[in-house]
């Protein structure tokens, strides 16, 4: 008896030697990840998650020798709540990077608490105008786009397109603003009605009352943003409304993988054809795209949506510094400089970084068609604009 | 004036205060009659969309689905009311917020589990898809059916409430509990019946709305607040008060959604306005409800009765 508990013993403490040096703590590189886990904004969160896994899977686990180690966060689509699980992240895990936020809101109220503490914030979604101008850090990138700068593109198509007047509708918050600020900085017709509707955890999600006043404003085009299950609802409703002929819409960040799906499946056809703006598609022509779009969908059964093009960017980009200085994750400024050449292959194509440190990259018209195998996808049709830059990096101090 | 505009926004109004009343008619028989706080209410209206789609995957016919999940959710709801909730009706509304938040919690990880986090669809026929035209008018057919079948169950509960053995009761149990139990009436059979029920029509409204927006986790949780601004407006157990403050409620939001801005932009700058008005509509039945706590603390209909 006492001789086996001897041998458990023994078995036990040198189990925990073996495995001391995998777990130590200069051997690991430390990622928080706050995204969307709860609520039905959750199927964000898990596309995200699901891309950063496969990152992670693509690098072998380890970054310049380093093991990765993700901790993924919940930020229950509440400012408050990704605040104090980005309070977590820093002072009590101690990452290294703090990454990730769908919604700009939430990174609002989160980046201080980051940036406060000496690390590296990484937004993989969100592009609020105030951390691209005013507000940029040093220790802030962002593997996404500014939110006016996909509105900005699809500006310019409807006036290549001759639309005249044009019917605006947005969520009321931070992101919602800078999407209708951005088509109205570059859409040269009329904006003929406006509606910000409520958002957050109890969003609208009848939109009768603005489908019809859209209706009767007579508009050339109707001009939307809702992101996530909101979207879904939207198109559903502007179907049943009969409005694909009288007022065409035009999309930004609402017609995604993680829609077309549901749309297929509800034989909602008003929305093949419909346009949108984007910096990438699943079928954008390029090597790291094609790996990670065959092997997440190999993986997951459809196309990644967007969310998880730039969260596994996000991953890459920091594989890409600690590859510049062999793994030290000490040294602040190395790892800042080698961020800011945006030295990896992106699954966007190469881009460079902006003094405010958000991508300059090309943005895309999308139109959705049917592949090969007949499943809804956006296709890419035409380049809008070539390494674009945000209008608030003028504003940044950097 | 547009006047088809204001028609067609009517007709919203008039859809969104029906769906409202069949949420809040079973809330305020609970909250009226077996004197519980029920919070979980918007959970039978989630579970109701997310059973029809589940139904409607597998037998392709709205109505069927809709028969057959509308008879899943009374059950639910006469399990809930049998195991949990009849436990709790001698300990105080507290207690109920508590277990019955918990329920809300419960129910909508049960929702994550089993039918996942994207939420489920429920498609339309192209002939419901689509709109019908009278009179220069178009709108689209299925809120036209869901004003047609949230009317005609208004009228359904109305005869319940007024013509028949369960309706007495039920209006005897608004205006005097103790004197209905002394007279030796069933009482747990009546509140489990009357809960069941109550659950049975928050699962319709979630039925109707779903191949509107879709069944989604947390749904209820978000129409429950304003369920309650109708019961308090309305008067706790009077279903006639719950029709006609959900009505009043759904036009108030409708219209203001729709004309609030153009209100505001007479009298303030157009930007300022475009900020004020969404958040100002969002208030509009908050304002409703504290003017008629302020002038009618019972609300505008408050059942008949002694204990009143």
């Amino acid at each position: 008896m006492t001789k086996n508990r001897q041998l458990l013993a023994a078995t036990l403490v040198a189990a925990t030697l073996a495995s001391m040096p995998a777990t130590g703590f200069a051997d690991s590189v430390k990622i928080g990840f706050v995204t969307t886990l709860t609520t039905p904004a959750s199927v964000i969160g898990e596309d995200m998650q699901n891309a950063v896994n496969l990152a992670v899977e693509h690098l072998g686990g380890k970054m310049a020798g380093k093991d990765i180690e993700i901790i993924f966060e919940d930020d229950g689509f509440k400012p408050e709540i990704g605040k104090q699980k980005t309070d977590k992240l820093v002072k009590k895990d101690d990452v290294d990077f703090v990454a990730g936020f769908i919604w700009s809101h939430v990174l609002l109220a989160s980046s201080k608490t980051v940036l406060d503490s000496g690390k590296f914030l990484i937004s993989s979604n969100a592009g609020p105008s105030h951390l691209a101008g005013a507000g940029c850090h040093a220790n802030f990138f962002s593997t996404s786009w500014q939110n006016d700068q996909t509105p900005m593109a699809m500006g310019e198509v409807l006036n290549t397109q001759g639309v005249k007047s044009l019917y605006v509708m947005a969520p009321n918050y931070a992101a919602g603003k800078n999407m209708v600020a951005g088509v109205e900085r570059t859409f040269k017709g009329e904006i003929v009605g406006k509606d910000l509707t409520k958002w957050g955890k109890d969003k609208q999600l009848d939109f009768s009352a603005e489908l019809a006043k859209a209706k009767a404003s007579g508009a050339d085009g109707l001009f939307i943003f809702y992101p996530g299950s909101a979207g879904g609802a939207f198109i559903k409703q502007y179907q049943q409304a009969g409005l694909r002929d009288s007022l065409p819409l035009y999309s930004v960040f609402t017609v995604d993988s993680l829609s077309l799906p549901k749309f297929q499946a509800a034989n909602i056809e008003g929305v093949l054809g419909s346009s949108s703006t984007m910096f990438w598609a699943p079928d954008l022509d390029n090597a790291a795209n094609h790996k990670f779009v065959s092997d997440f969908k190999a993986k997951h059964g459809r196309y990644p949506s967007f969310y998880a093009a730039q969260s596994y960017d996000t991953i890459m980009l920091i594989n890409s510094a600690l590859q510049a200085t062999g793994g030290n994750l000490e040294d602040q400024d190395a790892l800042r400089a080698a961020m800011e050449k945006a030295n990896y292959d992106s699954v966007r194509g190469r881009y460079s970084y902006g003094n405010n440190h958000l991508p300059v990259q090309n943005f895309y018209l999308r139109k959705v068609v049917a592949d090969a195998d007949g499943n809804w996808t956006t296709s890419i049709v035409s380049t809008i604009y070539e390494n674009h830059q945000d209008t608030y990096a003028s504003e940044c101090a950097l | 004036m547009d006047w088809h505009l204001l028609i067609s926004q009517m007709l919203n109004g008039l859809q969104l205060g029906l769906l409202l009343f069949l949420l809040a008619a079973g809330l305020t028989l609970i909250l009226g009659i077996m004197d519980f706080i029920n919070l979980s209410h918007g959970s039978f209206y989630m579970i109701g969309a997310f059973f029809c789609a589940s139904l409607m995957a597998i037998t392709e016919s709205l109505i069927f689905s809709i028969v057959f999940a509308v008879i899943g959710v009374f059950a639910v709801g006469a399990l809930v009311e049998r195991f949990i909730v009849r436990r709790l009706y001698k300990n105080d509304h507290l207690d109920h917020v508590l277990v019955t938040f918990g329920l809300i919690l419960v129910f909508d990880t049960l929702a994550h589990m089993i039918w996942g986090s994207a939420g489920r669809v429920i498609p339309l026929s192209d002939a419901l898809n689509g709109q019908i035209e009278f009179g220069g008018f178009v709108i689209p057919a299925y809120r036209l059916l869901i004003i047609v079948a949230g009317l005609t169950v208004a009228v359904g509960l109305y005869f319940l409430v007024t013509r028949s053995r369960l309706g007495m009761l039920i209006r005897a149990g608004a205006s005097n509990r103790s004197m209905v139990s002394a007279l030796g009436v069933n009482i747990d059979r009546l509140y489990l019946v009357i809960f069941a029920i109550g659950a049975a029509l928050a699962g319709f409204a979630g039925m109707l709305i779903a191949p509107i927006t879709e069944a989604s986790i947390g749904m209820g949780n978000e129409i429950i607040i304003v369920a309650f601004v109708v019961v308090i407006v309305g008067g706790l157990g009077s279903i006639k008060g719950a029709f006609y403050s959900a009505i009043l409620i759904g036009f108030i939001d409708t219209l203001g959604r729709s004309y609030l801005d153009d209100l505001l932009k007479l009298f303030i700058s157009n930007q300022s306005a475009e900020t004020a008005a969404p958040a100002l509509s969002a208030m509009m039945i908050y304002l409703l409800m504290a003017v008629v706590l302020a002038f009618k603390p019972q609300g505008l209909f408050p059942p008949g009765g002694l204990n009143k």
